[in-house]
């Protein structure tokens, strides 16, 4: 069987070996579609993973105990809700709602990544630079 | 009837009675304005937006050989150093030297005075370039280093204009996308920006500037700081509706605080895309429950609050002064709104959240007696108009 996955790597991890541990360790294919890789960055690797479904799951399970994120939602859009203020510049410009009124008392905004289309709209309009996509430098 | 001083004892002995402009409406509501009256001592208001008219006072101490700064730039951003010698003046709208900003337009506009100012108050480091003639006192021709805040002897924030009393919303009628201050405004009304805390703004809880004058202690993004003057553009002349709430701009603040105060929470440094940098900023300012009117005044409510609604692709570059139609707060909080028959998307730049948020921290210092009022020593102006340029030979 195949799954795709991204996988992100925080700065700190992307000295890790993975691919070659997941062809050696775990037997699997793997088929890359896109990905950055920098010493001095976050990175990310889109990827196709072949091989039973037991080594699949363990080779995912070994990313993680790395410390390597995946993401099987395959979203790269990235809200901080720390740099988020709440102010509500991109509820007109986000297509899907994925950005919404969490409370219309407080007018507290929250972000739905299940919604999200990557657009990348609200990265144009957001004031606060509260919004970044690991596709988008 | 209450004075200055009782409320003051009161916040002192830990007994003041103080709730945000939002809870004082159903208060009110349900115990009757007398009663209320007697027994709450303040309400709090609050806002948080981007305020273009801001700034701060920096010193940076002198160099060994001394330096008559005459031009500087901290992290590339100009700053005003026709001043002493080692003081200059960061303003917030100031653009990073060599950004391309509107010649490949729509820019983005990522860096300036703002974020600068965000910077220091996080604790960043920021680089000094200074350059001067020199002369035989303080022979420093140019200097390049690193500062943080903690290094500057003073940081104080002065801002000539802060806290709109109201404010315009923004659409575009136009056929092309048009790029503000209000942020992006699409083509045939698509969308439209308002940008105001309604009812827990300042001085729309307190119209007729009863309490809110020159002197008035405020909460400026942690620290505490005070009105100095009227804003810029201040103008108590202006259209206003049957409760006395001004239904347009009008009343605005000048404000000032120590920056090495403030929490980096509620000081951020912003890009509008098409348009340049600025500042956000969360205010708090406390108004003392005097008498009955005072704190009636306190309840005005989102839907008791009408904007402008005015077209930024004409109207307003063009200073036409008119005006679609006038609509409320409360209908601005739904997502869509209905302006000349079309159903229009609504966006902010102000946040309510965080305006909420500053008003109940506001509400804690006053309860635990860390914040006390001050009275003004003199009333803002409420006669005096705001004038337009005149151009010579028009």
């Amino acid at each position: 069987m195949t799954r795709k996955i991204l996988l992100q790597f925080p700065k700190e991890k992307v000295n890790q070996p993975l691919v070659y541990d997941l062809v050696k360790k775990y037997d699997l294919i793997i088929n890359i579609f896109r990905a950055k890789i920098d010493p001095d960055d976050n990175g990310f690797a889109v990827v196709d993973l072949s091989g039973t479904g037991k080594n699949i799951e363990d080779g995912i399970n070994y990313a993680k105990s790395l410390g390597i994120i995946v993401n099987e939602k395959m979203t790269g859009l990235n809200w901080d809700s720390e740099r988020c203020v709440s102010c509500g510049t991109c509820l007109p410009h986000c297509p899907t709602d994925a950005l919404y009124v969490e409370n219309p008392k407080t007018m507290k905004i929250n972000f739905d990544d299940e919604k999200c289309i990557e657009c990348l709209s609200c990265i144009d309009h957001c004031p606060f630079g509260a919004c970044s996509s690991i596709f988008k430098e | 009837m209450k004075t200055y001083a009782e409320i003051n004892e009161k916040i002192k002995s830990g007994r003041a009675v103080v709730m945000n402009a939002e809870e004082i409406i159903s208060y009110v509501e349900q115990k009757g304005l007398d009663a209320a009256a007697e027994e709450v001592d303040v309400v709090t208001t609050a806002t948080f937006g981007p305020m273009c008219s801001s700034g701060c006072f920096l010193n940076f101490g002198h160099s060994a050989p001394k330096i008559r700064i005459s031009e500087a730039w901290l992290d590339d951003v100009l700053v005003y150093s026709g001043i002493a010698a080692v003081d200059a003046y960061l303003g917030a709208t100031q653009l990073r030297h060599n950004d391309p900003a509107n010649m490949y337009y729509p820019g983005e506009f990522r860096f300036g005075g703002g974020h600068v100012i965000e910077k220091l108050i996080r604790g960043e480091k920021v680089q000094l370039f200074a350059l001067s003639y020199g002369t035989d006192d303080y022979p420093c021709r140019e200097l390049r280093t690193y500062i943080t805040i903690d290094d500057l002897n003073q940081a104080i924030m002065v801002n000539p204009r802060n806290c709109y009393q109201n404010y315009n919303v923004a659409i575009n009628t136009s056929d092309k996308s048009i790029y503000t201050y209000l942020g992006h405004l699409k083509p045939n009304m698509e969308n439209l920006t308002y940008c105001s805390a309604g009812q827990l703004s300042p001085l729309l809880n307190d119209p007729f500037y009863e309490t809110i004058g020159v002197g008035t202690s405020v909460w400026l993004a942690g620290a505490h700081g005070h009105v100095h003057a009227e804003g810029t553009q201040h103008s108590g002349v202006c259209t206003r509706t049957d409760n006395g709430v001004p239904s347009e701009g009008a009343g605005t603040l000048g404000l000032t605080g120590d920056m090495k105060k403030m929490n980096p929470e509620f000081v951020r440094g912003i890009s509008l895309k098409g348009y340049g940098v600025s500042l956000a900023l969360g205010i708090g300012i406390p108004i003392p429950v005097l008498n009955r009117d005072i704190l009636k005044r306190t309840t005005v409510k989102d839907s008791e609050i009408f904007a402008p609604v005015i077209d930024y692709s004409h109207e307003y570059p063009q200073a036409t002064g008119k005006f679609l139609t006038k609509v409320n707060y409360a209908d601005l909080k739904k997502s869509e709104i209905e302006i000349n028959g079309k159903k229009v998307k609504v966006g902010s730049l102000s946040s309510y959240s965080k305006a909420l948020k500053i008003a109940d921290i506001l509400k804690e210092e006053i309860i635990s007696g860390k914040f006390l009022l001050s009275e003004p020593y003199r009333k803002l102006t409420a006669d005096v108009p705001f004038k337009k340029m005149k151009i010579a030979g028009n």
